[in-house]
């Protein structure tokens, strides 16, 4: 019976398995090796550290990079600020009917692929878009004002892109709450403030970092966003690794970003759970 | 010194749906005081009304004489143990009952001192660092009542705390709540629509239909002369007949619509000639000695025997009529079988009429 149950597991983790080794495993092998390497002066094939000591000792992949990890921090926040108000109205205020519709309104813009509603952003932002137009036409501004190519609408725009990743948890792990545990904690004294911090944010925890974890990887990694809103400034880390591949052809020196990243966004991570006291397992689950 | 609790005249409106429709009662201090009525009666509407999350359409609420009118739960001296407990899943036992006194700004020292008093009174010691989803479900609900109670409100209100647990634990509780009430001597206020745990702890029970109370009693008086037909039929049990008055002088006889005619008590005015007759299964007497007087004799058939311990009863037809009989407890009726024609007899005392027909 028990060879059984095991040889049927195996037969269900084969995929998984396989998908791990083939496509993360293998081909992150082939980058770490491939970071590791490098060209002698003669133009032979060496084994070198020199891909990493080049990202320590030039100041623009360093300033690059903690700029990455502390928008995608930003972002993260901003995500949390803007959706957890809305996770809240949709599962504690509004008749439970309504809920699911909000919901659907909620999910509808993103069946429109990212790139699309990145588009939207920049018709709506650029300097000859419906913003300025309007304006203009108010008389508000003289001139069209470029909206675009800033870290803000940068920012706004990651914002934007992520939201459905913070929203869908923080709804779910809300919804699982009983309003009578905000009744009770009311009753006992509590003001609206305290019930806030001492048990609606300590409830959705699990969702609030499931939430988190997902939004901030996804900044971290994310090209489309910041090459189109944040333009040529915008200092995306992803897009160093991209120009190191395609742009200068150095995959050596593109591998070893590529690793740096992982490793940032493992350690960020790592520490947020710590400070929240949250488990990676708990949260996900 | 005022009544703990003073309701005068509530109305509470929803729409024109009229929940709680103008109830006046006091509580005094220290007791145990039931609201019991069907679900869907207004009792749960005015319980929030008197814990502060609804505020009544029109008329006053006072504790302790003070008038509670736009103070908010928080600021009330009420506190409420919920249907389904409420606990806070993310906070352990001793955080749990802490959660209110952290509130008042207790020391810490008090608080931990009060916490693991309260602990001790609910007979929960040693659990302060238990996660709450490791206790069972009596354990939760001394907690839930332990963390309600550790803040010393005026008046403790429970809204069936009773129903989630299973009937043995049950009965378990309704003793402790009732032992755990006389040693705090906090005033509860306790809401259910389970009759025996109404009268088992209360020392007095309102019941409450369609948004008002029918009446307010001790257990003892509600159950022997219950104020309206509603009463009569939601407390205990009865074997209710419709029925015409027949004569009203010098005693009132009444005819059952199945052609059983009895001497009945007459439990108010009886306007018009329908009423309907109510009979305790234990004030029927089985094989009553001749030499008893006031009593409306007939013979049963018996249906069927509905063996339950100590509350075994015989299902009997009188006519067309049903009749469920109470057998007292020693063994004396224990050679009656299904087919049996039995003499029976009911004291017109226990044969209680009310005006009106039967809701």
């Amino acid at each position: 019976m028990k060879s059984k149950v095991s040889s049927g597991l195996f037969i269900f983790l084969t995929p998984v398995l396989l998908w791990l080794l083939l496509l993360i495993v293998i081909p992150h092998i082939e980058l770490l090796l491939m970071s590791l390497q490098g060209e002698s002066d003669l133009g032979e094939p060496i084994w070198t550290l020199s891909n990493y000591t080049a990202f320590f000792t030039e100041s623009i992949y360093w300033y690059t990079f903690v700029r990455t990890a502390v928008y995608a921090l930003l972002v993260t926040v901003l995500t949390f600020a803007v959706t957890f108000p809305v996770a809240f109205y949709i599962t504690k205020v509004v008749p439970v009917r309504l809920s699911g519709f909000l919901t659907i309104l909620l999910l509808v813009p993103f069946w429109v692929s990212e790139l699309v509603r990145v588009y939207g952003w920049m018709i709506l932002l650029r300097e000859s878009g419906v913003i300025n137009h309007f304006l203009l036409q108010l008389g508000l501004i003289n001139q069209p004002v470029e909206m675009l190519y800033n870290d803000i609408s940068m920012i706004m725009g990651l914002v934007y892109t992520s939201m459905l990743f913070m929203v869908v948890p923080l709804i779910s792990s809300l919804e699982g709450m009983d309003d009578s545990m905000i009744e009770a904690a009311h009753d006992l004294g509590a003001s609206k403030f305290v019930i806030f911090f001492k048990i609606v944010i300590p409830y959705a925890a699990p969702g609030i970092t499931s939430g988190s974890i997902v939004v901030f990887m996804l900044a971290l990694g994310n090209y489309l966003t910041p090459n189109l809103m944040g333009g040529k400034n915008s200092l995306w880390f992803t897009e160093q690794i991209y120009n190191e591949f395609i742009a200068s052809f150095n995959w050596n020196q593109g591998a070893a970003f590529g690793f740096l990243l992982l490793l940032l966004s493992s350690c960020i991570i790592w520490i947020g759970l710590k400070l929240g006291r949250q488990q990676l397992g708990k949260a996900l689950s | 010194m005022p009544p703990v609790l003073d309701i005068d005249q509530i109305v509470k409106k929803f729409g024109n749906f009229t929940a709680v429709d103008n109830v006046s009662f006091q509580v005094e201090d220290g007791k145990f005081f039931s609201i019991l009525g069907p679900s869907g009666c207004g009792k749960t509407t005015l319980l929030r009304i008197i814990s502060g999350f609804l505020e009544p359409s029109s008329g006053s609420l006072r504790i302790r004489g003070e008038d509670m009118a736009g103070i908010a739960p928080n600021r009330r001296p009420v506190n409420l143990v919920f249907q389904n407990l409420a606990l806070f899943p993310m906070m352990n036992v001793a955080e749990n009952i802490a959660f209110g006194l952290k509130r008042q700004r207790c020391p810490a020292r008090e608080i931990e001192s009060r916490t693991d008093a309260m602990l001790e009174r609910v007979g929960l010691t040693g659990y302060g660092p238990k996660d709450i989803a490791q206790l069972s479900g009596g354990q939760k609900q001394r907690v839930a009542i332990a963390r309600a109670l550790v803040v010393n409100p005026s008046i403790l209100l429970l809204d069936e705390p009773l129903g989630a647990l299973d009937l043995k634990l049950r009965e378990q509780m309704k003793i402790e709540l009732k032992k755990l009430q006389r040693e705090v001597g906090t005033t509860f206020i306790y809401i259910t629509h389970d009759q025996s745990e109404a009268l088992v702890m209360s020392d007095t029970v309102a019941v409450m239909n369609d948004g008002c109370f029918e009446q307010i009693d001790t257990p003892r008086n509600l159950y022997e002369s219950p104020a309206s037909s509603f009463v009569a039929g939601f407390v205990g049990e009865a074997n209710i007949f419709s029925a015409f008055v027949e004569s009203q002088d010098p005693e009132l006889i009444v005819r059952t619509s199945t052609g059983l005619v009895m001497r009945a008590t007459a439990m108010q005015q009886m306007e018009g000639r329908e009423c309907s007759l109510f009979i305790r299964p234990e004030s029927i007497i089985l094989m009553p000695d001749d030499n008893l007087e006031d009593l409306n004799r007939f013979e049963l058939v018996v249906e069927a025997i509905l063996f339950d311990g100590s509350n075994t009863k015989i299902l009997a037809m009188q006519g067309d009529s049903e009749i469920t009989v109470a057998l007292p407890q020693n063994q004396q009726f224990a050679h009656i079988a299904v087919g049996d024609h039995i003499n029976a007899g009911v004291h017109v005392d226990g044969c209680k009429c009310y005006s009106g027909e039967m809701s």
